[in-house]
């Protein structure tokens, strides 16, 4: 959440007015995270931390893991060994309201949107607000309208998810995915499906919350423009090796690659690949 | 970090100060405007009637603010609008500012008004042409299914055994429990039905007249059919509804290849030749269901059920039912499928194809059982 202080600010940084832990500890951290499907070991030993308001971008090559990470990430798979910390509280081990306290400090936005189909834009932007707060009805009103604006779909409140355009039911996720003003917000792969202007679009808006309201952003994506676009710090996960390669940003690790396949990803060199 | 200037825990309060010597009125922001905590409305904070020619913003003791604080803004945006009032935002974080604009700016396609109202007369106008045309699609759907049977009696299209094999299996070791099930209850409610009725006219004998010729004849077939019409109708609708949305059936057809003869053909003609099966299977399990009836209230014993059985029935009544076995198969493999085909784009799209079949397998059973019976009676089978 933003402060009033900051307009003279040149860093973004997220103040916390519900008396969590804030000042400098990270909004996430990973410890010595082990993460399987079963028996088969998907990645190990990943060990990094998100700086609040910093835009982090989790990068690699398909079927590296990406999108499992972000699963453990939002509580969606428990990790096989290790730990994240989210505002110093142990996620993966947390009690239900523990839990339920982090899950509504988050947002996510998925590959596809994942927008209700039987709900409005209005309805599937409400619905968190009516489960987590106490607004009345009115004030949802106003806040889903103020949200689905900030998106740029003022006047399609009443539309349902398959009367509009697959960017613009991107747009709508995100719109419920900061209905609640989280202090972090995940992006799966937010560019898959979109038109480079709308890709575009969306990567402006992710600029636009973490500089208005200084939000933590976590985006899983392979998509270079973006990520040289709107990270502050990316991870590299390597399929070949079962575990994160690199950790900078994205024009440091391009300079300086730390490996092969870093070097190969980040320059689009198909060199030396079977 | 940013610091919080000692307002933390304050509540959200906006209040005016009116500039003396000027028409212009400033509104004091300050304490923390959380959403979830009660902030001030623009209409309760300013009175409407009060005259100015701007509306500015103080936020030195501005703490902490969410989409509450944003929420207020924009009424109060949206009232300078509507009065002709100069909106200050000098007075505001630059952040403030920037969500204001990102609000206001104009949406890249603009909603399309509602669709007029229809009037009575135009909706069963409408609701006429949507039965045409789910008619249309049903005749045609039967049309290419019965082409790609003749092309496939000509040797002009190649079977897929393997899916075909799989139905095959699906329906017969996959659907004996429920079959078995379902036709032994119903031998036995048709016996107990025999038992409570003949008995009255010293007739108890007959049980096993009614047994059989009301398994063999109706109750076999029409069972048999309704489950299958459940079972196998819903996953066709289902198994295929998948397909249509992940576009493999739209891939076969780029493909040139016809989703009719890979898809549907196989699944058809593994219902067609299950279902007689099944139907004769479940005629021996519901006559065997009501002679368990018919020895233990009548004293009867089994040859004695058996013998007045056979003296009733003849081989007829027993292909009647086969008959409308191979019709029910036809109907179930072709709703089925046909809803699967048809299947939408949304996520609730698998859901109601799978109903739509059952619905309309069960219906079309029950219609052609109707009018197999009337002609079996014109007919004297």
């Amino acid at each position: 959440m933003p402060h009033a202080s900051d307009r003279t600010a040149g860093h973004v940084a997220a103040i916390d007015v519900r008396n969590r832990t804030s000042g400098d500890a990270p909004a996430i951290e990973v410890r010595d995270l082990t993460m399987r499907y079963g028996s088969l070991l998907i990645m190990e030993q990943l060990n990094f931390s998100v700086a609040r308001g910093e835009v982090f971008v989790i990068m690699g090559g398909s079927g590296s893991g990406k999108s499992t990470l972000l699963k453990h990430l939002i509580g969606l798979k428990k990790p096989a060994e290790g730990q994240i910390i989210f505002d110093g509280v142990d996620f993966g081990n947390a009690d239900d309201a523990g839990r339920k306290d982090i899950l509504r400090r988050m947002g996510v936005l998925y590959q596809n949107g994942a927008l209700w189909s039987g709900l409005t834009l209005a309805e599937n932007v409400a619905l968190p607000l009516a489960e987590f707060t106490s607004l009345d009805a009115d004030a949802i009103d106003e806040v889903v309208a103020l949200k689905l604006a900030l998106v740029g779909l003022r006047g399609f409140e009443e539309f349902y998810p398959s009367a509009i355009s697959g960017g613009m039911r991107k747009r709508a996720a995100l719109a419920r995915a900061i209905a609640l003003d989280p202090d972090v917000l995940f992006f799966d792969e937010p560019s898959s499906g979109l038109d480079p202007i709308s890709a575009s679009r969306l990567d402006d808006l992710i600029l636009e919350l973490k500089a208005s309201f200084g939000t933590t952003i976590v985006v899983v994506t392979h998509d270079l423009d973006s990520i040289f676009r709107i990270a502050d710090r990316a991870l590299f996960l390597d399929i070949t090796k079962k575990t994160m390669t690199a950790l900078g940003s994205p024009e440091e690790l391009r300079d300086n690659p730390p490996s092969d396949q870093v070097h190969r990803f980040l320059t689009r060199s198909s060199e030396g690949q079977p | 970090m940013a610091e919080s200037h000692g307002t933390e825990s304050t509540p959200a309060e906006a209040r005016v100060v009116h500039s003396a010597g000027q028409s212009a009125i400033v509104l004091a922001l300050a304490g923390e405007w959380q959403l979830e905590t009660a902030a001030p409305r623009f209409a309760d904070v300013l009175d409407p009637s009060v005259k100015a020619d701007a509306i500015g913003f103080d936020t030195d003791n501005l703490g902490a603010w969410d989409s509450s604080l944003l929420i207020f803004l924009l009424q109060a945006r949206d009232h300078c609008d509507t009065a002709g009032i100069t909106f200050d935002t000098s007075g505001l974080p630059d952040r403030l500012t920037r969500l204001l604009e990102l609000a206001r700016a104009v949406p890249d396609r603009v909603a399309e008004p509602d669709a007029p109202q229809l009037s009575r007369v135009e909706r069963i106008g409408t609701a006429g042409l949507v039965a045409w045309d789910a008619a249309m699609e049903s005749v045609a759907f039967t049309g290419a299914v019965t082409d790609s049977v003749i092309r496939l009696l000509l040797r002009r299209t190649r079977m897929r055994w393997r899916e075909f094999w799989v139905v095959v299996q699906s329906n017969s070791s996959g659907a004996l429990g429920i079959v078995t099930l379902i036709a032994l209850l119903v031998g036995v409610i048709i016996a107990f039905l025999g038992v409570v009725v003949l008995k009255r006219f010293g007739a108890g004998y007959y049980v096993s007249y009614l047994v059989g010729y009301g398994m063999l004849r109706e109750m076999g077939a029409l069972m048999t059919g309704i489950i299958m019409a459940g079972r196998t109708g819903a996953a066709f609708a289902a198994e295929l509804g998948s397909m249509k949305i992940t576009e493999e059936i739209d891939a076969y057809t780029t493909l040139g290849v016809s989703p009719i003869d890979h898809l549907v053909l196989p699944r058809m003609l593994g219902l067609f030749v299950m279902m007689p099966l099944l139907v004769i299977y479940a005629d021996f399990v519901g006559m065997a269901g009501g002679m368990m009836v018919a020895v233990t209230l009548l004293d009867l014993t089994p040859t004695q059920f058996i013998s007045g059985l056979l003296s009733a029935v003849t081989l007829s009544d027993a292909l009647l039912g086969v008959y409308k076995g191979v019709i029910f198969g036809v109907i179930i493999g072709l709703s089925g499928c046909m809803k699967g085909m048809q299947t939408g784009t949304d996520a609730g799209a698998v859901g109601r194809s799978a109903t739509n079949a059952v619905v309309m397998g069960i219906t079309l059973i029950i219609l052609a059982n109707a009018i197999i019976d009337w002609l079996a009676a014109l007919l004297q089978i």
